[in-house]
């Protein structure tokens, strides 16, 4: 089996069916549940996720996303600090960069305040942390490569019948 | 009074059996419907944004008739690099409307009157009114299923008289979905050169080929100068509305061909050329990734419609299943009428494409999954009163 079609499909639809995946990809289903259940173990697949638009909930999310410079350790590199980081459950994705910081974090909060807080008084004291920027997210057109904008037209405007 | 004021030969045109059952069909509100013959896909985005990025840049103006050199060589190399096809960029393309203004330029090229052409049903609605619009007679070959809809030595030979003056060909097909390989094509080669027989082959689909690259009539080199390949960018490269299409041939065909565009058309949509140069140069990843999608959906719709009771075989390219429903003892119509009236979901008779489309029904895959999956559940219930 194409294990990486299997995992595409899942990435953009973690809800689909066995029987579906298994008609999609010409397999049993008990040889996808194996290899979904394999790949869980290997930690390939690290979790079955929902692409909520908390806006539409009305729900008061904010995200930001903090560029965090650091100054690597002996030994260690960048690691040692970023475990010091990604531990916080506040933050939401974590990755080391090329460019200007070493870090990009994404957190989430229920106000900037909270943000602010958690970037005064977490983020920025770790130690290896030389600076921080903090950028709030104002609107989110896109994410998980969904189109979240108000105006995005679904419609399927083909007409119902044609050669 | 106004009716005999008409040309005869229109006036008795029949009406493409699509459009009456798109009139049905659009009776009904909320249709399900896996009727369409094009792509679910929006054009890439690249694309769009070459030909807006045109406009905005006021090319907008007539481009050469055979259409913007830059675009004849793009087509030329992409030809080159995806099917292994030589053609002259300066001699050998137009762009074209469509392909559909391509079918008609070439067939008011080559045809006078009591011409015949042969036409492979079941085969695209739009083939045999050409036909007859340009003067030529069609003479059918009926595909069989059991041969995945492909034309055999025999059929062939048992099709060509006196007469004989071209061959449509049309692979990966809309409506079986059936393809033509190297191997299904070599027997007929020797066939159609000693015959004279010129080889109008209407490749849109082959970018939707899906077992095997597509091989086209004119990668073979005995016939190459009678075959003239049509194609464009609606279904490939999802620009159906665009309206943008190709057409190679020898030199001399091209010469005559482009006499008649030239005059009813003066060139094809300069923003739409734009946009195609755009496709040609950068946009095969997205292409493939279409493809790739289409792939696992008709894996998909296989399966279904097999377990629902309605056998169908494994097409091997464009977007279409051609499953048989000859067990419910209906025609094609009758089941599509009887579909859409007890579960709202349209699928277009097979009759539509020609005789030996009846007893099957065209169902597109050019839809989501998730449609598709609701689909099938909608027509496992209606099949239920068949088993």
């Amino acid at each position: 089996m194409e294990e990486s079609i299997l995992l595409s499909l899942l990435e953009k639809n973690a809800r689909r069916e066995v029987r579906d995946l298994a008609d999609i990809l010409q397999e049993s289903e008990e040889n996808i549940l194996e290899t979904m259940t394999q790949l869980e173990k290997e930690k390939v697949i690290n979790g079955y996720h929902t692409v909520i638009n908390w806006e539409r909930a009305n729900v008061d999310r904010v995200s930001a996303l903090i560029e965090v410079s650091c100054q690597p350790e002996r030994d260690y590199g960048y690691d040692r600090i970023a475990s010091m980081i990604y531990s916080y459950s506040e933050v939401e994705t974590m990755y080391l960069m090329s460019g200007r910081s070493e870090f990009i974090v994404m957190v989430e909060g229920k106000t900037m305040q909270e943000i602010s807080n958690f970037v005064g008084s977490k983020l920025a004291v770790v130690e290896g942390v030389t600076g921080t920027s903090t950028n709030f997210v104002l609107k989110k057109y896109k994410t998980a490569g969904i189109i979240l904008s108000d105006d995005q037209d679904d419609e399927d405007d083909r007409m119902v019948v044609t050669p | 009074m106004y009716e005999e004021l008409l040309n005869k030969q229109v006036r008795e045109l029949k009406p493409s059996g699509i459009r009456k059952f798109f009139d049905l069909a659009n009776t009904k509100e909320g249709v399900i419907s896996l009727g369409v013959g094009e792509p679910d896909f929006a054009t890439p985005w690249n694309i769009c944004e070459a030909a807006i990025y045109s406009i905005k840049s006021k090319k907008t103006h007539y481009t050469a008739n055979a259409g913007l050199l830059s675009l004849r060589k793009e087509i030329c190399k992409y030809l080159k690099r995806r099917f292994a096809l030589e053609y002259d960029p300066n001699k050998n393309v137009l762009v074209s409307v469509g392909g559909s203004e391509a079918i008609d330029l070439s067939l008011r090229a080559i045809i006078e009157k009591g011409d015949e052409v042969i036409l492979l049903q079941p085969c695209y609605v739009a083939y045999e009114p050409a036909v007859i619009l340009a003067g030529g007679t069609p003479k059918f070959i009926e595909l069989k299923s059991e041969n995945e809809f492909k034309l055999t030595k025999e059929e062939l030979l048992a099709a060509i008289t006196p007469k004989t003056k071209a061959i449509i060909l049309n692979f990966p097909s809309n409506p079986t979905g059936g393809v033509m390989t190297k191997q299904d094509y070599e027997p007929l080669i020797p066939i159609l050169k000693e015959h004279n027989i010129i080889v109008i082959s209407d490749e849109i689909y082959a970018e939707l080929s899906y077992e095997e690259r597509h091989c086209s009539p004119a990668n073979f080199d005995e016939i190459k100068d009678l075959v003239i390949l049509i194609s464009g960018f609606s279904k490939a490269f999802a620009m159906t509305g665009w309206r943008l299409g190709y057409l190679c041939a020898n030199e001399t065909f091209l010469r005559e061909i482009l006499k008649i565009h030239q005059y009813i058309i003066m060139c094809a949509p300069t923003a739409a050329q734009y946009g195609a140069i755009e496709g040609l140069k950068n946009s095969q990843k997205y292409v493939d990734e279409m493809v790739e999608q289409y792939k696992l959906r008709r894996n998909y719709i296989v399966s279904g419609f097999n377990r629902i009771g309605l056998p169908t075989h494994l097409p091997q390219g464009a977007f279409y299943i051609f499953p048989c429903i000859k067990k419910t003892g209906l025609t094609s119509l009758e089941f599509c009428e009887k579909l859409l009236e007890e579960e709202n979901v349209a699928c277009v008779p097979g009759s539509a494409f020609g005789e030996a489309g009846e007893g099957f029904i065209r169902v597109s895959y050019a839809y989501s999954i998730d449609e598709i999956k609701v689909a099938i559940e909608k027509i496992g219930h209606f099949m239920e009163q068949y088993l």
